[in-house]
């Protein structure tokens, strides 16, 4: 493919009017019904002749020197072709990282966490692949753990990464440290003394996972001039291709990447998983080699959401005013750095939430430990602290005695605001109007369960159909909160999306072919491309090209930024498409109609027309045999790094906000939550697809929903290893645990963004957990710092 | 081992199956059948669901020599399992609602599954309940979906009319992660709706 970049004819910033099947319709998705049928090939339905089954051998302890690897038994099993281990290792490079490049592909002579990567197989059968991983003996020689702060700042601690080189290596303050990003704006000191009343807290966040229900799997082809061919689920293409390509010797242009059906992502899919493993394994016995992870691998396959602790202080004037807040931010980012070191520009930028607070003191690290590696997850660091500053916002509005919306209101934020960062939020914060808007909803009837007689549906009960109450010691609770939430990569990155546009006729109509490496991971992405393109092409049918290396980067499918920067990029495309379509018009046709000499041509029902509605010719008797085919780069505004000591800087593109109310009913004396409803309320700028929109922020809603009250990868203090692996132990929300949602979107544009519209798909997961928390903390009186909210918690059996 | 037993109304026969292959793998990797997904492989999720002799089952969880001499609908032949239970006018497939027997082998091998002819799908023939999946938005990433169609397919076949906690509960053992389930409700009750209006 060409890299046509050129740029033809000027934009003139024309707003194409409506088009049939354009943005703000809730068009349906092009993939539905290849998903309804069963036809739609996922990452793991690959097939290939003479294809082999590779299996990853992980370390069974956490942190360990291995002594020694013995893969004579694996090796002479019928059916195996090949065994690799470090050693096999083709070239110089032999680590990736999304930043830095410290995860080794297969462990080298010592493994950091559980999990980790030490041998592959590649046999004709999956389980064949499995007993022979199996029968692979490796000699461990433990080593000290590193598992928390304490552990990793010890005067003895063992170094998890000795010699670190990377960018953040010299400015923090011990090597078990990843990044620090301090932020200090005002005077603490000073403000503090304003404050007439003053609330600290210390809270814990659990390790979420991003619990995708399409495991890690993918193809790798050996292709005849020695590359590869991969069909795998990722979210960014560009990304992993800069990473696979060193560690097998290839230049990239020798790894053609393919974009396979992806099940699920939620920044799961952010980090490398299987795509080396498979490649290495296809380049070792030259034949096509599928993984498939199963849900017992997947739970070591990604990272996970990292958790956290976090102490806040508060003050407030007894007129409700905040007059300060210092906190501090432990981020436990496991073995290898993964994103941990946005996730810490994330949680200490964002640290203040929502609302005006001009003196503020903030630390947020990322340590290394031998626990899980974390990185990138639904809402990015975002999350842990908005657990955190709601929480302190009630009890600061219990304390001063006001209404806890009432007080938020009082301190939210608006177009205007200067955050602790010194950034100017230039565009609506609607953060009381969102809070309105939860708070005026009526609330749902009490005691739904009792149904005609005496009887009592235990489904609409805590416990559900475990038939445990009907309704004896059943309380209710109602909680609000809400969050704000960054768009886009941060911090000075070069964050860009590329769009081709090819415009032609085909059967006689004109026909739009929009190809981008943008990974659709369900959120429907392709979608509002089709829309983008027919509302900026006046074209009924739009082909969507599937997503690959033979196109510019898309950047990643994460930080809720694929529809402003991937839809940007196809409608700036496309703009420009119809420019060299109306210059194709004026050079054809301009003569017979001096319309053609005006600015303001539109291109409607495939027709150039007139402002006015004159039709001047059909699209497709312009382009007659002719294609335009183009493919351009497109940028956000740019950023700046954080300063290292003070934090100040413009670092964040735009800023998006949610807001929930939740109402519970809690059984007191088993200590069972049912969340009855989950009201959100959220500005998007504008919704490009209404149906896709809710479905992103119900969704976003329910992940919420259950690190409050369920889920958690609980890692052993004393090993390191993680005890839940599976769907039995790792429990997330059923259709029964889970309750209605309604949704109501209020559209305010930003005018720095495509269409005015806001990235949408975190925000949801920020303020869906602390609302259910002060749902329950009312119910029970408890002050409950730790999600998710176990049984023992409520019950005081703890 | 061999293994012959009838996959939307089409007799099959799986050889060289290893005793502890289970049906999930027999149709994803020796039938050609990966509509039926394997996100859990033990029963939890429901991403696998098929019907069994007309009982929605997880095919992970059953042994591949367990479905010797039987009925299998995956959700690849749903559409057309759909349609002929409407043209017989039984409204049961599964026996479970009284009255009728089920779709038995002879019943089940008078239709079969036709294949697609186009890449985007369009022009296909769909069930009830999967055009209401996607009319509803009930559909994000879609690696739950087939789980769910057969199972909510298989709800509205014994209640036509189901009200939201039925729905909730017949569905309880299919994990979604996209969509928080309010599209998928709304998709059921779209499809119940539809088919109380057809009759």
């Amino acid at each position: 493919m060409a890299q046509d970049t050129r740029t033809v004819g000027t934009p003139t910033n024309v707003t194409q009017k409506h088009n049939k099947g354009g943005i703000g319709e809730s068009t349906l998705r092009p993939d539905g019904t290849l998903k309804v049928t069963g036809e739609f090939a996922y990452s793991s339905d690959m097939w290939h002749e003479d294809m082999l089954w590779g299996q990853t051998l992980r370390s069974t302890v956490a942190h360990a020197e291995i002594v020694s690897i013995d893969i004579s038994e694996a090796l002479a099993m019928p059916g195996v072709y090949s065994v690799l281990t470090y050693d096999d290792l083709p070239a110089e490079m032999k680590n990736y990282g999304l930043e830095i490049q410290d995860t080794p592909v297969l462990a080298n002579g010592r493994v950091r966490h559980h999990g980790e990567p030490v041998a592959l197989v590649a046999a004709d059968h999956p389980e064949t692949a499995r007993r022979a991983a199996a029968k692979i003996k490796i000699d461990y020689r433990e080593l000290p753990l590193v598992t928390d702060e304490a552990s990793a700042l010890a005067a003895d601690a063992p170094l998890i990464h000795e010699g670190r080189d990377d960018h953040h290596a010299g400015h923090v303050p011990h090597p078990n440290i990843v990044h620090r990003q301090p932020i200090i704006r005002g005077n603490v000191e000073e403000a503090r003394k304003r404050a007439d009343v003053i609330v600290e807290g210390e809270y814990t966040f659990g390790m979420q996972d991003q619990a995708f229900l399409g495991p890690e799997s993918g193809l790798a082809v050996p292709s005849e001039d020695g590359g590869v061919d991969l069909y795998v689920a990722t979210q960014w293409l560009h990304s992993d291709l800069k990473q696979i390509a060193p560690v097998l010797g290839l230049p990239e242009e020798k790894v053609r990447m393919t974009l396979s059906g992806v099940g699920g992502a939620f920044g799961g899919r952010e980090d490398i998983s299987m795509q080396i493993h498979a490649c290495l394994l296809a380049l070792a016995t030259n034949k096509p080699v599928k993984i498939v992870y199963n849900r017992f691998e997947s739970f070591f396959g990604h990272v996970h959401r990292h958790p956290a602790k976090l102490w806040y202080e508060h003050g407030a004037t007894k007129d409700g005013k905040i007059t300060h807040m210092k906190c501090r931010i432990v981020l436990d980012g496991g073995a290898y750095a993964s994103a941990s070191p946005a996730v810490v520009g994330n949680a200490s930028s964002l640290s203040v939430g929502p609302y005006v607070v001009d003196d503020v003191d903030i630390e947020a690290i990322a340590l290394y430990t031998n626990n899980p590696p974390c990185g990138a997850m639904r809402g990015f660091g975002a999350v842990q602290a908005c657990f955190a500053y709601e929480a302190q916002m009630d009890k600061l509005a219990a304390k001063l005695g006001m209404d806890p919306v009432e007080f938020r209101q009082l301190n939210a934020m608006e177009m205007g605001t200067i955050m602790p960062t010194g950034q100017v939020v230039d565009s609506p914060a609607p953060v009381a109007e969102l809070l309105r808007r939860v708070k005026a909803r009526p609330l749902p009837p009490e005691r739904q369960w009792e149904t005609a007689g005496e009887g009592a549906d235990v489904r609409a009960l805590p416990g559900g159909l475990s038939n445990t109450t009907h309704g004896e010691g059943v309380v209710r609770g109602v909680g609000y909160a809400v969050g704000i939430k960054n768009v886009g990569f941060s911090e000075g990155f070069d964050d860009y999306s590329t769009a081709r546009v090819r415009l032609e006729v085909i059967n006689g109509e004109p026909v739009a072919m929009v190809h981008t490496a943008m990974a659709e991971v369900g959120q429907g992405g392709v979608t509002v491309h089709a829309q983008i393109a027919r509302t900026e092409l006046g074209v009924t049918q739009v082909t969507i090209h599937p997503a690959d290396t033979q196109v510019g980067s898309a950047g990643s499918t994460s930080a809720s930024r694929q529809t402003y920067m991937t839809g940007g990029a196809v409608k700036n495309t496309c703009e420009h498409v119809r420019e060299a379509l109306l210059e194709m018009g004026r050079r054809k046709n301009g003569s017979y109609h001096p319309a053609w000499a005006q600015a303001e041509l539109l291109l409607e029902g495939g027709k150039v027309v007139t402002d006015g509605g004159e039709v001047l010719a059909d699209i497709a008797d312009i382009l007659e045999d002719e294609a335009i085919d183009l493919e351009l780069e497109f940028r956000h505004r740019p950023t700046v790094a954080f300063d290292l000591k003070t934090g100040q800087g413009d670092g964040h593109v735009q800023y998006t906000f949610a807001a929930h109310r939740a109402v519970v009913e809690v059984d007191t004396e088993l200590g069972l939550v049912k969340v009855v409803e989950l009201a959100t309320a959220q500005d998007v700028g504008k919704a490009l697809n209404m149906l896709s929109v809710v479905g992103q922020i119900q969704g976003g809603t329910t992940q919420g929903l259950g690190v409050a009250v369920m889920e958690e990868i609980i890692v052993d203090p004393k090993t390191a290893k993680v005890r839940n692996p599976s769907f039995t132990d790792y429990l997330i929300p059923t259709i029964l645990d889970t309750p209605t949602i309604p949704v109501d979107v209020l559209e305010l544009a930003d005018p720095n963004a495509p269409y005015g519209l806001r990235g949408l798909g975190e925000a949801p997961t920020l303020s869906s957990t602390p609302a259910v928390l002060a749902a329950i903390r009312q119910a029970t009186g408890l002050e409950l710092n730790k999600t998710p909210i176990r049984p023992e918690a409520l019950t005081g059996t703890l | 081992m061999r293994v012959n037993f009838t996959v939307n109304g089409r007799p099959q026969e799986a050889d060289d199956v290893w005793e502890g292959e289970s049906l999930l793998y027999v149709l994803r990797e020796r039938l050609g059948l990966p509509g039926s997904k394997n996100a859990c492989e033990q029963g939890e999720c429901g991403s696998c669901t098929v019907r069994l002799d007309g009982v929605p089952v997880c095919s992970c969880l059953v042994a591949a020599g367990q479905v010797e001499g039987r009925d299998v609908v995956t959700v690849e032949g749903l559409a057309d399992f759909a349609k002929k239970r409407e043209e017989h006018g039984h409204g049961c497939g599964t026996g479970a609602c009284g009255g009728g027997k089920g779709v038995s082998t002879d019943e089940a091998q008078q239709w079969s599954a036709k294949g697609t002819d186009s890449q985007t799908g369009e022009g296909v023939e769909l069930s009830d309940i999967q055009q209401a999946f996607i009319d509803a938005g009930a559909v994000q990433c879609g690696f739950c979906t087939p789980g769910l169609l057969v199972q909510a397919d298989a709800l509205l076949e014994q209640n036509a009319d189901p009200s939201d906690q039925d729905i909730r509960e017949a569905l309880s053992g299919n994990l979604c992660r996209c969509t928080g389930y309010e599209k998928i409700l709304d998709a059921v009750r779209l499809a119940a709706a539809r088919q109380g209006e057809a009759v």
